[in-house]
């Protein structure tokens, strides 16, 4: 009986944390497959589930989808950028500190860090202003860079924790054989650190295909 | 440390006094060529940015007219109970579903996957979805009232303070995951014998949470919360996307008050609300940045 009820009560958490988490998501589905007239009815379900609607966004029948395919091929192509300068941006910076241990290495990741304690909607003021003055704006390049900013510190920071537990064994054989920095970092670094990267890649091209706040502010 | 001089080897190949500190230096140099790109990035969008604005916001002028500007003290108040109410009502829920999703069930698993979700999708179309839900004529939401008691539901967004409620749901739908997941691994870490002695000693599940799982967790709380404090100050999509301010600019925060100057091309009014939170956001920062220096 005990066991039941505790039983009965992880589900009494769990059907009310599934329809607050699905809500808005089943929402959305509900409208893509709704005729406009059964969508504004409030219904629960369409009476005449339509795919219609995802015909008209492919063919841009409407007058705010008429770059539609234009949009996301921007949308791809700075998510993207995004991705791929990150990537070479924070991998650079974790090689730099994890393993050469530049000086002041650390000072910069603590900087880095410190990105995230301005509130972003604070940091984009600003950095709207700042695009003017280098004439970035109005350019997929400012939208790159503003993400580039702000993914960076999360990947540096992942990054080095990544590299920080590497054997440094590898380091010093390539070392005693010779290897200059960039053949360590190629050969040996590199193809340690893939899934990391990979994960990172990842980690920027969502989050500059989500962000709005810098889209609304810059462009 | 070591691993430096172990570049040393390399010089005594050429066995002139010259070259031991050139290779030590090369590999320095190196360091500082592969930091240089994320420096750069640094100064240019994150540090000329910040110093610009600040220097934009130096009229005093400014600031009268931004206290002058009627919506900026419900403004104030706006933001200053968003961050309490908000913060504080996401971090009890984040608390209580850690304890959640804890549990040991395969289906209790599959369950926290579908609860990553809201933070998982991108901000927009899920807020807009909100936005019809709330609608009071066809939205969801009031259909469902009005099928249940017949009665017409409340015109949400349409009034300032359950509007900015709303804002406040969509920000905690959005960001509880999150958190959710962070004092997940907070509890994960427990030892579990400390769960398996107090139940020994007959503990009830109030004296474990009190006598184990708080203290080992409550630094972690009061960090994630300082944290996401300074986050929720930023945060513009919940109110914007929802409400885009309004009613009548009643719902403002100062996040998205703050880019409504931009749009209206007035930035040094913008750099001044910014500026108007930093007594507020300042001792939040030091006092983050004090205790990540001090874990690691």
């Amino acid at each position: 009986m005990n066991r039941y009820w505790r039983e009965a009560r992880l589900w009494l958490v769990a059907i009310p944390v599934l329809l607050w988490t699905l809500l808005p998501i089943y929402h959305i589905f509900l409208f893509s497959i709704s005729t406009k007239d059964s969508a504004f009815s409030g219904a629960l379900w369409p009476d005449h589930p339509t795919l219609r609607n995802f015909g008209t966004v492919f063919r841009q029948e409407h007058f705010y989808l008429h770059h539609f395919w234009e949009q996301i091929w921007n949308s791809l192509w700075i998510a993207v950028a995004v991705g791929v300068l990150t990537l070479f941006i924070a991998t650079c910076a974790a090689f730099a500190i994890s393993r050469i241990k530049v000086r002041g290495g650390r000072t910069v990741m603590n900087a880095a860090l410190f990105t995230y304690f301005i509130p972003a909607a604070f940091l984009a003021v600003p950095m709207y202003k700042a695009m003017g003055t280098y004439g970035l704006l109005n350019s997929r390049w400012s939208l790159v860079l503003a993400m580039v900013t702000l993914a960076s510190p999360y990947a540096i920071w992942v990054l080095k924790q990544a590299s920080d537990k590497l054997p440094w064994e590898l380091d010093e054989a390539a070392r005693i054989d010779g290897a200059t920095p960039l053949q360590l970092f190629r050969l040996v670094y590199l193809p340690l650190m893939t899934p990391s990267l990979v994960a990172i890649g990842t980690y920027a091209l969502l989050l500059a295909w989500h962000e709005y706040l810098i889209l609304a502010a810059v462009a | 440390m070591a691993a430096v001089d172990i570049a040393v080897p390399g010089g005594n190949r050429a066995l002139t006094p010259i070259s031991p500190p050139k290779r030590r230096l090369s590999w320095q140099t190196w360091g500082v060529i592969m930091l240089a790109p994320y420096v750069l990035v640094f100064l240019v969008f994150v540090l000329y940015p910040v110093s610009y604005g600040l220097w934009l916001a130096r009229h005093p002028a400014s600031y009268q007219t931004l206290f002058d500007d009627p919506v900026f003290f419900r403004t104030v108040v706006n933001t200053i109970v968003f961050l309490l109410v908000a913060v504080n009502v996401k971090f009890m829920l984040a608390l209580f579903l850690s304890g959640f999703f804890v549990h040991e069930r395969a289906w209790i698993r599959w369950l926290s996957v579908i609860f990553i979700i809201p933070w998982a999708v991108p901000a927009i179309p899920t807020i807009f979805s909100i936005r019809f839900m709330l609608n009071p004529e066809w939205g969801l939401i009031n259909s469902v009232i009005f099928r249940l008691t017949a009665q017409d539901g409340p015109n949400w967004l349409n009034n300032p303070s359950l509007a900015l409620t709303m804002a406040m749901v969509v920000h905690i739908w959005k960001a509880l995951p999150f958190w959710t997941l962070i004092l997940m691994a907070g509890r994960l870490a427990i030892p579990r014998e400390l769960y398996e002695a107090s139940s020994v000693d007959g503990a009830s599940a109030w004296q474990k949470f009190k006598f184990v799982t708080w203290p080992s967790i409550r630094t972690l709380y009061l960090t994630s919360t300082l944290l996401s404090m300074i986050w929720t100050l930023g945060d513009f999509n919940s109110v914007y996307l929802l409400t885009g301010g309004g009613p009548a600019d009643l719902t403002h925060v100062l996040a998205t008050l703050g880019i409504r100057y931009i749009r209206l091309d007035q930035v040094d009014q913008a750099m001044a609300t910014i500026v108007v939170a930093l007594p507020f956001v300042l001792p939040l920062v030091y006092f983050m940045m004090k205790r990540l220096s001090t874990n690691e």
